[in-house]
């Protein structure tokens, strides 16, 4: 792909630069960044085999365990999938809940990627302020849900916990302190001189590229690309409740930190309107606990992006299939495009600004064909062997750090 | 375009009190309804092993000890708190606590037992 005498170097799987483990190899030029090949499947967990061998309730944990940021998006979507296929009506008060729990998560995530975008910037005080203002709603959802991450706010057929009065005026307190923070983020984004000379014109992906490459979430709507599920295909109580897209046409990692802060403020409106209109009612409807026969796509606005699951169920307890796609993964390719040509100093906060989750993009997909010389079955030591041939070839090698490791420990 | 414009806020920040804790000196209490470990009443328990078969990670197994006597064991090492079990109970005999700190150098001290005959539900370790 690349001349010979251009320099690659090898950017992870672990890079103090990445927050997660993935493999970049950055071919250079100088400081100029001529191409990324991007070596997605180091935090492969399998969830969707192991999906496959638990029922379905104990599947909504695990797909909850899918991200750790946007736990509420992903299992919210795969209930939504399993409740299409058994045709359930999900009561009216339980959508509302699941979408004040989606918008208290977007919150924390949003307010979240400003501060790790601060970090990948140089400028720490944002990281400190914004994380110090995120327990605030941290605090809220563990009061609601009993846990600051990993909710396990759905069941299938409706939620598993109540807002009461006193809860629903305790969101209300914390929604006023943070919007009053975040309408001080906005002015510090769009005022602060470091910020925006840092950021402008960085990780440049046009309308175009975001429709060619199908960037979703934030950073297609920094690219004056409207695309929301919220707004096209309205799930939970989203077709109840109005808010506005919010675009911006910087089309850069400016535009991107400006769409994160002002959606927060849309997330602060669509709580209240919600918290207000909370209708009265059951909680969950009694689900089956043999799916029937079917399969469902469901989609689902997380922070980062559209989500999508797909289920297939076989008429008993465990799912037949189930089919994640991370947003991570739709966004990915455009950091492709977006890094090329740009600088090495810029690659973190590109490869930040499209709040990366890599841990929950990781799947593979095994092409089998009969003929292919390429696959084999080889078994543990020899994919061992292979690993260390794999890094020598990136110019990696880890036989002496190793004999000094093996005389420590017999040592 | 201003430059040092969060300066006034770090600036004040000095004369404010820190916002973290001094952990373990100072403790933070936990909301009412939080999911940590479980306590299970074994005179509710009729044996159904619904909890059983909901836990993902089977991390509670309940033995049956004698006629309407049941023991339950979990293991805190494979429990993930979400108290499904909780939910599944037909007899509310599980509910979950606001314990947290459950840290612990000897694995064998995480599994932890429950037996009818505990009157007070106190916590005995096993020896295994």
């Amino acid at each position: 792909m690349h001349d010979s005498k251009d320099f690659k170097i090898p950017i992870g799987p672990q890079h103090p630069a990445l927050k997660e483990p993935e493999g970049f190899s950055v071919a250079l030029k100088g400081e100029k960044i001529l191409g990324v090949d991007i070596r997605l499947g180091y935090n492969h967990r399998g969830i969707e085999k192991a999906a496959e061998e638990r029922t379905y309730v104990q599947d909504i944990y695990l797909i909850e365990r899918v991200c750790g940021i946007c736990s509420h998006s992903h299992s919210t979507c795969f209930v939504q999938a399993v409740e299409e296929i058994a045709g359930l009506a999900v009561p009216n008060r339980a959508l509302y809940i699941r979408t004040i729990i989606a918008e208290l998560e977007r919150i924390h995530s949003h307010l979240l990627w400003l501060g790790v975008a601060g970090h990948e910037i140089g400028f720490d005080t944002l990281l400190m302020y914004s994380w110090r203002d995120r327990e605030v709603v941290m605090d809220i959802l563990a009061a609601i849900t009993g846990n600051r991450v990993n909710y396990g706010m759905n069941t299938i057929g409706g939620v598993r916990r109540d807002i009461d009065a006193q809860q629903a005026e305790d969101i209300l307190k914390a929604l006023t302190i943070l919007e009053e923070r975040t309408k001080y983020y906005i002015e510090v984004a769009t005022q602060e001189t470091t910020i925006i000379k840092r950021l402008s014109g960085v990780g440049v992906l046009s309308r175009e590229d975001v429709l060619r490459l199908d960037a979703v979430g934030p950073t297609a709507r920094a690219s004056g690309v409207k695309r929301d599920v919220r707004a096209d295909d309205p799930y939970a109580a989203y077709a109840e409740l109005s808010f506005e897209v919010i675009t911006d046409d910087h089309a850069d990692v400016y535009g991107r930190t400006v769409v994160r802060v002002k959606e927060l403020m849309e997330s602060y409106k669509i709580i209240r309107q919600a918290l207000k209109n909370l209708p009265t009612g059951l909680l969950t409807v009694r689900a089956p606990r043999k799916i029937p026969v079917g399969e469902a796509i469901s989609r689902y606005e997380a922070p980062r992006g559209e989500d999508v699951h797909y289920v297939k169920s076989n008429g008993t307890e465990k799912p037949e299939r189930v089919k994640i796609r991370a947003p991570t993964l739709a966004n990915v390719q455009a950091v492709k495009h977006m890094l090329r040509d740009r600088y090495l100093a810029d690659m973190p906060i590109v490869v930040a600004a499209i709040d990366p989750c890599f841990s929950c993009t990781d799947r593979t997909v095994a092409l089998k064909e009969e003929d292919c010389a390429r696959a084999k079955v080889i078994n543990w030591q020899a994919l061992h062997a292979f690993s260390i041939e794999w890094y020598k070839q990136q110019g990696i090698d880890f036989t002496e750090l190793n004999k000094k490791l093996q005389d420590r420990l017999k040592g | 375009m201003r430059p040092a414009k969060m300066l006034r806020e770090v600036l004040g920040s000095i004369f404010k009190k820190p916002a973290t804790n001094l952990y373990p000196a100072q403790k933070l209490d936990m909301p009412d309804k939080f999911r940590g470990k479980l306590k299970f009443y074994p005179e509710r328990c009729i044996g159904c092993k619904m909890c059983m078969r909901d836990c993902p990670t089977n991390a509670i197994t309940i033995n049956k000890l004698a006629e309407n006597k049941f023991e339950a064991v979990f293991d805190l090492s494979r429990c993930i708190y979400c108290a499904q079990c909780v939910d599944s109970c037909p007899k509310k005999a599980l509910e979950p606590t606001k314990e947290v700190e459950l840290a612990e150098l000897d694995k064998n001290k995480l599994r932890v037992v429950f037996r009818a005959g505990d009157t007070d539900n106190s916590i005995k370790k096993n020896d295994k």
